[in-house]
């Protein structure tokens, strides 16, 4: 085992993927001389070459085409976009491109793609580099979403992530990039659409993924300060979902907390609650609660987004409310 | 060019013409649906242009695609029972008209949403650089996709990193029901506009199938050896609506017959003729063999059976 970040994780993902695959590049802002806004790609440029390492001018829709199109060719491309709220500007590209290529051309193209982009908020960026477009992303058939919430799970998901033919829309926690965490020294792959028991228990299963999931660990120990049992489950894959996990500890627990840190509206555990609803109606003890940030554009000021945040108190509360916890 | 170079560039464009009037006929027959956009009049932009390319040379295309489709050799029996919405079609009728595919004739779609085939020909052109083949990619658009912000990225991506591509602009001067001369201050011409992202431009009559091809064979030549991209502008007429729902108010029928005299699917049989080249025996045998083509492919299409409702969820993922 070995402790590194969730930052070191990746760069240790994307380095493998450049020095064993010649078909893999990466491309986009200030990837290569900048190295990275957020110094994923840092050092890359000098060691691997521009034509591995491709700064691209800022032209979101521009370069995320050219990588659809550079993948239907067969080559795998990894675009890195600065922000996930960025790719509002080539959401073209990726749902009519990236998504339908392959069905509306009856099964002849692959469009074997990685696009990595920073979600979440939290640092005070306002209403246009906040938000967790994870979500909208999850809705369109032919993309897979993964969002890791550690180093491991990011080394393990991004392995994952490039060897499949399919596109992946890779959900980077902006705020994890310096978490640290185990990663065994063995090669190992995270299979996608297989979500992860963080940590058993048998009164409350705890749902979330990517930057939720500290909170939920928080709230778990909480919990056991009250001799409330938790089991914890990290979705690492958002798209498609491990319904079965999540019903079978659900069936279980008999209790759910689902934890969205992106806007609670239209949030990923929406669409689990429904199927949760439908699949263990009748092994719930009382309804399945929901948490999710508030539904109003991100603010700028400090206490405002903090306010606009999921945070531990408001979880507890949920549960104290919604089950008498 | 030898005698079968001509006559196989009218036979092309015979089969795209008679196609497309099959195609209108058995739209108001409702045996295809959906939108169906006619390339009647521009044969020759798709003809003499694809003629000039290689098998290796990848194509991307708009929406109204039937053209390039034939031009590049796809069956006519596959392409019209795609329109039927069959599952020998050939996007298995997932795709319909406007989303044509071949990708073992590097032929890439067939889209449908103006301008964004060209951010994706740029992926094409890069793989080819990217792998040092000297394959290119020719990405057709039309005079309204200029307004589209796909198309500067693209072409500021392509020149920037001297990717072997041609932006092959049809202009038949109708952005749907709008005139070029209501989206452009300057008028008509548009090839200036990759003047200033360095990529150099060449207008063409596109109503001339030999033009077309001789001007392609020309700038394919300069991209296949590396000098970068280019943009060839032809242009030419569409005689029929934007689609089969359009009664074409917008514009004068005087205006549509100045360029019918122009049309190439007559006027291209007459030069041949005119020039001796070859006989009207051998035109009239091209129309009776691409007339049994076509009433083959509408049976082939008719008998055809439906895609199995069971392939619905197939083809999403691999």
């Amino acid at each position: 085992m070995n402790e590194i970040t969730v930052r070191q994780a990746l760069q240790q993902g994307l380095s493998e993927a450049i020095e064993n695959d010649p078909d893999v590049f990466i491309m986009g802002e200030d990837i290569g001389a900048y190295g990275g806004a957020y110094a994923i790609t840092s050092g890359f440029l000098e060691k691997y070459g521009p034509e591995r390492i491709k700064d691209t001018p800022i032209s979101e829709a521009g370069f995320i085409g050219a990588g659809i199109g550079s993948a239907a060719a067969g080559l795998k491309p990894i675009v890195e976009l600065m922000s996930i709220s960025f790719s509002l500007v080539g959401f073209d590209q990726i749902v009519n491109m990236a998504a339908n290529l392959r069905y509306m051309s009856g099964g002849q193209i692959n469009v074997p793609m990685v696009i990595r982009a920073p979600t979440g908020a939290g640092m005070q960026l306002g209403a246009t580099h906040s938000q967790s477009f994870e979500t909208w992303l999850c809705e369109v058939p032919g993309l897979k979403v993964v969002a890791p919430s550690n180093p491991k799970d990011a080394l393990g998901l991004l392995r994952s992530s490039i060897k499949d033919l399919n596109p992946v829309i890779f959900a980077e926690s902006a705020g994890l990039y310096g978490v640290k965490g185990e990663v065994p020294d063995e090669y190992f792959e995270i299979e996608i659409g297989k979500a992860d028991i963080k940590q058993s228990g048998t009164d409350i299963t705890l749902v979330s993924y990517g930057h939720g999931m500290p909170l939920l660990q928080k709230v778990s120990d909480e919990l056991s300060k009250k001799n409330v049992s938790s089991e914890v489950i990290d979705l690492r894959s958002l798209s498609p979902i491990d319904y079965d996990l999540i019903n079978n500890s659900i069936q279980k627990t008999g209790r759910a907390l689902l934890l969205d840190t992106a806007r609670k509206n239209g949030g990923v555990m929406a669409e689990i609650a429904a199927n949760v609803n439908e699949s263990s109606g009748d092994y719930l003890d009382g309804p399945i609660l929901r948490v999710g940030s508030e539904d109003v554009p991100w603010p700028y000021n400090r206490k405002l987004e903090q306010h606009a945040m999921t945070s531990v108190p408001k979880i507890m509360n949920k549960i104290e409310q919604g089950y008498s916890l | 060019m030898n005698k079968e170079d001509y006559l196989n560039l009218y036979r092309k464009m015979y089969l795209i013409r008679l196609f497309e009037e099959s195609c209108g006929e058995n739209y108001s027959k409702g045996f295809i649906r959906g939108f169906l956009h006619l390339y009647i009049g521009q044969e020759a932009v798709a003809v003499g242009s694809i003629d000039a390319l290689q098998e290796k040379d990848y194509i991307v295309t708009h929406y109204r695609d039937h053209g390039h489709a034939i031009a590049r050799g796809l069956s006519t029996n596959g392409l019209m029972a795609e329109l039927f919405g069959k599952e020998t079609g050939v996007s298995k009728g997932k795709g319909g008209s406007m989303h044509l595919f071949d990708a073992e004739k590097n032929f890439m779609g067939g889209h449908a949403i103006v301008g964004a085939q060209m951010p994706l020909s740029a992926g094409f052109a890069l793989a080819s650089q990217y792998r040092q083949e000297d394959s290119v990619t020719v990405v057709y658009f039309g005079d309204g996709a200029t307004n589209q912000g796909t198309f500067h990225e693209t072409m500021n991506l392509a020149s920037v990193w001297k990717l072997p591509m041609i932006f092959f602009l049809e202009n038949n001067f109708y952005g749907m029901g709008t005139s070029v001369e209501r989206i452009r201050t300057n008028g008509k011409s548009f090839s200036n506009l990759a003047e200033g992202y360095g990529i150099p431009s060449t207008i063409v009559d596109g109503m001339d199938v030999l033009a077309v091809k001789e001007t392609t064979n020309e700038v394919v030549q300069k991209v296949r050896n590396g000098n970068g991209p280019a943009l060839i502008e032809a242009t030419t007429f569409r005689f029929q609506g934007h689609s089969m729902a359009d009664p074409a108010k917008y514009r004068e029928s005087s205006e549509v017959d100045e360029w019918k005299k122009k049309d190439p699917v007559e006027a291209f049989p007459n030069y041949i003729l005119s020039k001796k080249i070859a006989t009207q025996e051998e035109i009239d045998e091209i129309k009776k063999s691409v007339s049994e083509e076509m009433v083959s492919a509408v049976k082939f299409a008719t008998d055809s059976n439906e895609p199995d409702l069971n392939s619905l969820g197939k083809d999403v993922y691999l």
